[in-house]
């Protein structure tokens, strides 16, 4: 909400600007929620239409009421497996983002640092996941630690990124008045850097909050015998494609979640953007 | 005032000697890149000079800025986007050593009366227009009660009608406050019609050319600006400004 009252109107005691005419609550839910609904709706029509017409085996590529089927009957096994990819997401994606706001922090001010370490961080980035997973598993062994320390990386990154420009996004005018107020480098963080930042950072955690997901199921690829992430790969070798794909959906609804909580935490906390 | 070093030195600031009386209002005026803001911001200690003396109240800057012996306004109102406009105006009795070891001499809430924001208490600086955010601004420099106030074109970035506003809204505070203030500008009218002496600054590098006493009558009331004096003035001002090119 902008207000153009003219200053004038200030001194002769104007009035607060009216806020713009809102639009209904029931227009907004169906532009937001019910308009992809329609949207995914159609494509599983789609889905289930064209495996029939062209005649796609169940193994290959299953019916849509034959994966709803598999959610209903294997919930249990579901839940199951869902339960330790959401703890290594989780853990993961707090890892992952504290080092990455940690290194943040110590790179924008020290640039020695930031210069001498920034190019590693970039270089590590560069490593694929799927190669790391292994290297991860050997050192870590076939506990929690490999998958999350997986999901941590590959949340790292983007939030260091974020994190450093969000840091160095501070008004230059406000910092120099936290100067002439002859601030603290402390205080200046707080009341300047830090909030500056918020922004940035929420936008590196929507991109963290679904890729740890992500990392915590290729780290279950390997070496392990629970999580979604092997019970993906164990039906995909014994063609059990309904539970495969419920599987997927089950991992997506976690990601999407994941999504969610991060945008209601950015929409409590970072209240002036609005 | 030398920027850099080397072959690459920039000499922002020569030689400048420059005098303002307490409860002046001295208006610095001239070019882009002449230095004037340069001057400010040594003035206000965000700078450090790297020949010759600052006398800020008869001590160093530095103690000058410690002891909130000024307020400063900035070119853009530099708000913090995150708090409303009474706490934007509390910021200086919330951060620095200051704070902790005075009693504030005004209420925040004062300072927004001051300055015609008495209803606007806890809109965000994004709600408010930009001759209203500087309102705020200024009523942040006012808030730990300064004998001098640094405006580094504070008005700069508005419309010619907003800005004839917040110019008498100025004068009033100026009254009302007795602060000396040292107002950087590039317009000729802005600074005849506010202040009581106007350096004129040439730049490479930056010093003083011209220093021209306004005795025009104080208050000041919009109508002066019609007058054969204050065209006078614009006129001899405009002249200097010429003559330092």
């Amino acid at each position: 909400m902008i207000a153009t009252a003219p200053a004038k109107s200030v001194a002769t005691g104007g009035a607060v600007p009216a806020p713009p005419t809102r639009r209904t609550a029931g227009a907004i839910l169906l532009r937001r929620l019910l308009l992809p609904l329609l949207v995914i709706a159609l494509l599983i029509v789609a889905w289930d239409v064209a495996i029939r017409l062209l005649g796609i085996p169940a193994y290959v590529i299953p019916a849509p009421a034959a994966v709803g089927q598999a959610l209903v009957k294997e919930r249990a096994r579901l839940l199951e497996n869902a339960i330790p990819t959401i703890l290594e997401s989780l853990g993961g994606f707090a890892l992952g983002n504290l080092v990455a706001i940690a290194g943040a922090i110590a790179f924008v001010h020290n640039k020695t640092l930031e210069r001498a370490l920034y190019p590693v961080a970039v270089a590590v980035r560069t490593l694929p996941i799927v190669a790391i997973a292994p290297v991860f598993v050997l050192m870590l062994g076939n506990g929690y630690a490999p998958k999350i320390a997986i999901a941590a990386l590959i949340t790292f990154f983007p939030t260091l990124v974020n994190m450093v420009e969000g840091l160095e996004s501070a008004d230059p005018q406000a910092m120099e008045l936290m100067h002439v107020l002859s601030a603290s480098k402390t205080e200046a963080f707080r009341y300047v850097r830090w909030p500056s930042s918020l922004p940035y950072l929420f936008s590196a955690m929507r991109i963290a909050s679904t890729s740890s997901v992500l990392g915590a199921l290729v780290a279950e690829w390997i070496g392990t015998n629970k999580g979604l992430g092997y019970l993906i790969v164990l039906t995909t070798y014994d063609f059990r494609t309904a539970l495969l794909y419920a599987a997927m959906v089950v991992t997506s609804a976690i990601a999407l979640a994941f999504f969610f909580l991060v945008s209601v935490l950015e929409w409590l906390l970072v209240r002036w953007e609005r | 005032m030398v920027f850099g070093t080397g072959g690459g030195a920039v000499a922002a600031l020569g030689d400048v000697t420059l005098d303002v009386a307490r409860g002046e209002f001295a208006a610095l005026i001239g070019p882009s890149g002449c230095g004037k803001s340069t001057l400010l911001r040594l003035i206000a200690d965000v700078l450090k000079p790297t020949g010759g003396t600052i006398e800020v109240r008869g001590g160093p800057p530095m103690r000058a800025r410690l002891a909130r012996e000024f307020g400063f306004v900035f070119q853009h109102a530099g708000l913090l986007p995150w708090r409303d406009a009474l706490a934007n105006v509390s910021l200086p009795l919330e951060v620095g050593a200051w704070g902790r070891r005075h009693v504030p001499p005004h209420r925040p809430e004062e300072l927004l009366e001051l300055v015609g924001l008495k209803g606007f208490t806890h809109a965000f600086p994004r709600q408010l227009s930009g001759g209203m955010q500087q309102r705020v601004s200024i009523a942040r420099a006012l808030v730990t009660g300064p004998p001098i106030l640094l405006m580094d074109e504070p008005f700069g970035a508005l419309d010619e009608i907003t800005r004839d506003h917040l110019n008498q809204e100025l004068l009033r505070i100026w009254a009302a406050t007795g602060t000396t203030i040292i107002f950087v500008t590039h317009s000729i009218p802005e600074a005849v019609y506010l202040s009581n002496r106007v350096f004129v600054f040439a730049p490479r590098p930056g010093r003083v050319t011209a220093e021209v006493r306004i005795d025009l009558p104080s208050p000041r009331d919009p109508a002066v600006k019609d007058t054969p004096e204050f065209g006078r003035y614009t006129a001899a001002l405009r002249r200097a400004l010429a003559a330092s090119e």
